[in-house]
């Protein structure tokens, strides 16, 4: 098995409405990845694509129609697709690429335009219910987001102040990241109480603990040893890489705990030798479309027992500047949620991170080490990346 | 030298749409399905219009399941038998939806919950909604507990058509 390095990292920035179309959102990020690699599109062997269900856009075969704006006009090209869960399975996807000895170079390209349907998404998220069982109800996507958030806090004892938090947290941190979706913070003096006093949309969710709906791309650039070698001193490694999928009849397992990611982080550890995860993994981009999210795979993640993570959350242990830095980009609540792309964006500030080249967002530790995850489908994908220098 | 830099986008608002500041190309999808219900929803849909919850069991796994399937997805062998569970269990988690599918604001909130069914295997239930439970949020939260005691609402006998909607809701029932 070959090792696969990244030797660079790009994104559009994030909007709730983008004048471009998504071919053109991927071709701005793949581009933006080539040249922080160094390489042009002749440098590159085969591409891998990720982007959300083709009813967000109303084309069909999406992989073939954004194929060209990424990068992938006659060369082997894959497109996966596990929901949110995506924007990481992207990397695991263009890694079995290069690891294979199949191809020396990959372009990893991720995509997501919300926008074009009117006048929100949300019927086309409502298909992801079981259309015999569930539909019928009337749902919302949100219902299951707020059963899951509340059996978490009923399971723990957590006050939603705790969960508030983490929107504070996020959406202060995204503050810094020059492509933060406008608006997605309210202000950089927002505090624990304007979260809770924010509109209640399906108890105990609200508003501003859901990250919003985005355009815009991710890319990355993946490249063999060999390779890597030549064109970098400061190359980051991918280290493990992990994934695991429940069973879609969600209502007969306990969501208060993400068990499958914690299999997909244990496939990832054991990859990379890691058997401390709470000492090894140095900065954390874990999954984040609603505030509890983040505490949840934690969890999941191994980095905080069972119920522990809210606790941590308060001592200040998932800061900046804290001893495990969890989301310091700003992640999907502080950046914005191009469902397959913002997985991508997590992968690509854990490589800035691990580069020092995260600016304003650079975390206080020194950092050799540090995962990725996203999380999809029914609440039941996890995807796990563990990147090192 | 902070990454990202110069990333690109161009950010429209609504109201770019509306003048006509940018142009649209509009498309409107007609697209109508028909499901089969299949093997095991089509038995447990029928058990429904008969006012019965039926479940399949599969006795390798010692696991009794709804919505019933016609497999068992840990042990990968047809279930074994059917069985009809009760039509009360209890509350696993519940929410309060003051938005409609489509994302219309609702006056009046909606109580979607995860029920576990009395007869299936521990943790094993369906979603549902709970009706007779209050109008106002602070209402809904002083009578909805996880852990509650709850029995199904059927609509009356002749309107039920074989459909998940049979049941109209689970109401708080006496311990």
């Amino acid at each position: 098995m070959e090792r696969v390095a990244v030797l660079g990292a790009g994104m559009t920035r994030f909007m709730r409405r983008a004048q471009e179309t998504g071919k053109e959102l991927a071709w701005e990020a793949a581009r933006m990845a080539l040249d922080e690699a160094g390489l042009t599109l002749k440098d590159v062997e085969c591409v891998a694509l990720v982007s959300a269900p083709d009813a967000f856009d109303g084309v069909h075969m999406k992989g073939e129609y954004l194929a060209d704006g990424a990068g992938a006009t006659r060369k082997p090209f894959m497109r996966s697709f596990v929901g949110g869960g995506s924007g990481v399975f992207a990397i695991i996807h263009g890694w079995y690429h290069v690891a294979s000895g199949h191809f020396d170079t990959c372009l990893v390209v991720a995509e997501e335009k919300m926008s074009s349907t009117m006048p929100h998404p949300q019927a086309a998220f409502n298909t992801i219910y079981d259309q015999f069982t569930e539909r019928p109800l009337g749902v919302n996507l949100l219902w299951i987001f707020a059963l899951e958030m509340n059996r978490y806090m009923q399971v723990h004892k957590i006050p939603l102040e705790t969960i508030a938090q983490v929107s504070v947290k996020n959406k202060l941190n995204g503050l810094d990241h020059p492509c933060h979706q406008e608006g997605i913070t309210p202000g950089p003096d927002l505090t624990v109480k304007d979260v809770l006093d924010s509109e209640i949309m399906v108890w105990p969710v609200h508003r501003l603990m859901v990250s919003p709906v985005t355009d815009g791309a991710a890319a990355l650039v993946l490249a063999s040893e060999r390779v890597a070698k030549r064109m970098t001193d400061k190359p980051v490694w991918i280290e493990g890489v992990g994934w695991h999928l429940d069973s879609s009849y969600w209502t007969n397992r306990d969501l208060y705990y993400p068990k499958y990611v914690e299999y997909a982080a244990r496939m990832a550890y054991r990859m990379a030798g890691i058997t401390d995860p709470r000492k090894e993994i140095h900065v954390v981009e874990p999954y984040d479309p609603f505030a509890y999210k983040e505490l949840h795979h934690l969890e999941g993640l191994l980095l905080a027992d069972k119920g522990e993570a809210p606790r941590l959350l308060e001592k200040g242990v998932f800061n900046r500047d804290g001893e495990l830095p969890s989301c310091p980009s700003g992640g999907l609540l502080g950046v914005g949620n191009p469902i397959a792309a913002a997985g991508t964006m997590k992968v690509a500030e854990i490589f800035w991170q691990l580069r020092g080249e995260a600016g304003a967002r650079q975390v206080a530790r020194p950092v050799k080490r540090g995962l990725a995850q996203a999380w999809g489908d029914l609440m039941q994908v996890g995807t796990v990346v563990v990147l090192g220098r | 030298m902070m990454k990202p830099q110069n990333a690109r986008g161009v950010p429209l608002k609504d109201e770019d749409l509306k003048v006509g500041k940018v142009l649209t190309t509009e498309w409107r999808v007609k697209a109508d399905y028909a499901w089969d219900c299949g093997i095991a929803i089509g038995r447990y849909f029928d058990g429904l219009k008969e006012g019965k919850i039926l479940a399949t069991r599969c006795r390798r796994c010692r696991r009794t399941v709804v919505p019933p399937r016609i497999f068992c997805e840990w042990c990968f062998k047809p279930m074994d038998e059917w069985v009809e569970v009760r039509d009360t269990g209890r509350v696993n988690t519940f929410s309060v939806s003051y938005f409609s599918w489509d994302m219309t604001p609702l006056e009046k909130p909606e109580v979607p919950a995860v029920v576990e069914i009395d007869g299936c295997s521990p943790g094993v239930g369906f979603m549902h909604l709970l009706g007779e439970v209050g109008d106002n949020l602070d209402e809904i939260l002083r009578r909805v507990k996880v852990g509650m005691k709850v029995r199904a609402v059927w609509k009356p006998a002749d309107q039920r058509t074989g459909a998940i909607t049979d049941i109209l809701y689970f109401k708080p029932e006496e311990e």
